[in-house]
């Protein structure tokens, strides 16, 4: 019995001698885990100021010899010959004949597309078309360039306009519409999916057909959705690189004929880190001035986007 | 009376037939993406399907097209997928549960949380240049595997987090009460609970991540994957290319012969692809038939 009690009291001695010391270093552990944590959301802060950084600090070199001015209201870009001009205008109006054209297949397509997986489809067939949507919006871009150059061009937009060059905007514009197509269908879905039901039976007491009801009374409430689903898809439009590299062709043109070959931003930048351009250069340094204007085009884009969507979700939640 | 029957008739008969119009065209629509999916693949197969064999998969690049192979691109693409995702993961998991699990609600999380979703739509180029200056240039990395691996790892993180974010929040807050009510220290919590009934979710985000390294070509272009590598990498600071720097170095020469070798190579790239996906979504599958019992 007695023997009993001096185990039992030397147990509890022992919870009470190393309980303070276990808890400290539990709490210690818990400190360690919370701040690597810490450390591995942080990278992706590190990852914005680094891009931010490396950006600025060549484009403010680049702009230290060629005028602000001339960059954007020049409309030559000849970077590589004599006499050499820096006017961001040709290659900007190539990143929108082709964004635009993309937006003009995708965003009507994608749209419909939505309303019908959200409005119309039984669920066995949206449980069919979302994964072949998926599949479609993880095709990689160097495989629908091939595409583009050598289906839609060749066999397709030739055909269509004899006489058209193989490297054209047009081309590229409807591969990178295709691209974006999964896009704008399941984000317009999502927000559609949000709409509350009610709004939709109310509409239906009224007597409206399924159109009505999908047209005049989801579509609007699910707008802001919408519109955040075709700039984001835009964005992306704007950023794609190897589409536009392998199809729209190698020549700073500024114009608004989709059969002409132009150049995108995206492309002049993958030109010049192909060729032997030295580092250092002038002619080196235009691909963190264009770079930048893609990045703070894209931002835009994105954050109008996002804003778009939070007031969006305020609304219904 | 029969007058306004007769009109209400007609704009009946009107708004039922542009009730059907309107199906015919979102039906049309929604096959339009179908259809360049599959008019995608049936070209492509008919194009390369010929060319695809042992042979091709096993042989370095060639300047004569019909001795050329993929070896090198691959096993450069495997080396890759390797480290990029010895990076990301980690990382990006880490990201995840401190912003789902740790994250105290004030300025500087809502700073990182919408930071990322930015990141996730910076342009792949924008990660190329970074990936050139700093990984290249700065770190000294070279033209490396390694530098590579790292921009891709910045390019990827942003879907490893956002993917495993969704898999934690779908995580019932019961099963964190219960096993803080039993003691459980807040890890002890994550890495015993909630870490586990999510994995499946957080695995499918990391799959398709991946799958977006595998395809990505232009930041590789910009950190200086080679266009001609007749060895494969050793170890993760020797030089490589990839897969999709291999097809596009086919596809943008003007002969036929290279061209079959691009839709060859595009052919295998999709298969490696399709696999993953197809993993991807069985495992979802498997996730939600679990969640539904």
């Amino acid at each position: 019995m007695a023997v009993r009690a001096t185990e039992a009291q030397t147990s509890v001695s022992r919870i009470r001698r190393r309980g303070p010391l276990e808890a400290r270093l539990r709490h210690g552990r818990e400190a360690a885990v919370h701040g690597a944590l810490f450390l591995c959301a942080f990278v992706s802060v590190f990852t914005t100021l680094a891009i931010i950084a490396t950006l600025l600090e060549e484009t403010v070199g680049f702009f230290r010899e060629v005028s602000i001015v001339d960059f954007l209201t020049d409309t030559k870009w000849t970077p590589q010959f004599k006499p050499q001009h820096f006017g961001i205008l040709s290659l900007l109006a190539g990143t929108l004949l082709v964004a635009i054209g993309a937006a003009a297949v995708a965003l009507p397509v994608g749209l419909l597309t939505a309303i019908f997986l959200s409005e119309y489809a039984p669920s066995w067939l949206r449980s069919v078309v979302k994964p072949v949507l998926e599949v479609l919006a993880g095709i990689p871009t160097v495989v629908l360039g091939f595409f583009a150059l050598t289906f839609v061009s060749e066999d397709v937009i030739q055909v269509l306009f004899p006489g058209t060059k193989i490297f054209n905007a047009a081309s590229a514009a409807i591969v990178v519409g295709i691209m974006i197509i999964p896009m704008v269908a399941s984000l317009s879905e999502d927000a559609m999916a949000a709409v509350p039901y009610s709004l939709r039976e109310g509409a239906y007491a009224l007597g409206s057909t399924r159109y009505e009801v999908a047209l005049r009374v989801v579509v609007p409430a699910a707008l802001s959705g919408i519109v955040a689903s075709f700039i984001l898809a835009i964005s992306r439009a704007i950023g794609e690189t190897m589409i536009v590299t392998l199809a729209a062709g190698a020549t700073p043109n500024l114009t608004w004929d989709p059969l002409q070959s132009v150049q995108t931003m995206t492309a002049y930048i993958v030109q010049v880190s192909l060729g032997d351009t030295p580092q250092g250069s002038l002619e080196f340094r235009t691909i963190f001035a264009v770079g930048m204007t893609l990045f703070l085009m894209t931002l835009a884009m994105n954050i109008a986007s996002q804003y778009l969507l939070q007031r969006f979700r305020e609304v219904y939640e | 009376m029969t007058v306004t029957q007769a009109g209400f008739r007609r704009r009946l008969l009107a708004r039922k037939a542009t009730a059907v119009g309107f199906v015919i065209l979102a039906i049309a629509a929604t096959g339009v993406g179908i259809a360049a999916l599959a008019v995608l693949m049936v070209d492509l197969t008919r194009e390369g399907i010929g060319r695809v064999s042992w042979d091709f998969i096993n042989a370095f690049p060639s300047r004569k097209p019909e001795e050329a192979g993929i070896k090198a691109a691959l096993w450069g693409t495997i080396w890759m997928m390797g480290l990029t995702a010895a990076f990301a993961i980690p990382i990006g998991v880490g990201a995840a549960i401190y912003l789902e699990e740790y994250a105290p609600k004030n300025w500087l999380t809502r700073v990182i949380q919408t930071n990322i979703a930015n990141l996730a739509g910076v342009p792949s180029i924008v990660y190329g240049i970074l990936g050139l200056t700093l990984f290249v240039r700065a770190m000294e990395l070279g033209r490396s595997l390694l530098a590579g691996s790292l921009t891709m790892a910045l390019l990827v993180l942003p879907i490893v987090i956002i993917a495993s974010q969704e898999a934690l929040r779908a995580v019932p807050g019961s099963i964190r009460e219960a096993a803080f009510a039993v003691g459980a220290s807040r890890w002890q919590v994550v890495s015993r609970q909630v870490v586990p009934a999510a994995l499946p979710g957080m695995l499918t985000g990391i799959i398709l991540a991946l799958s977006r390294a595998i395809g990505e070509t232009a930041p590789m272009i910009m950190i200086g994957a080679l266009l001609f590598v007749p060895f494969t990498p050793d170890g993760p600071l020797d030089r490589f290319t990839v897969l999709p720097i291999q097809i596009f170095n086919w596809a943008a020469r003007p002969q036929d012969e290279f061209r079959v070798n691009a839709a060859a190579g595009i052919i295998v790239l999709l298969a490696v692809l399709l696999t993953m996906n197809a993993a991807a979504i069985i495992l979802r599958n498997r996730l939600q038939a679990r969640s539904r019992g």
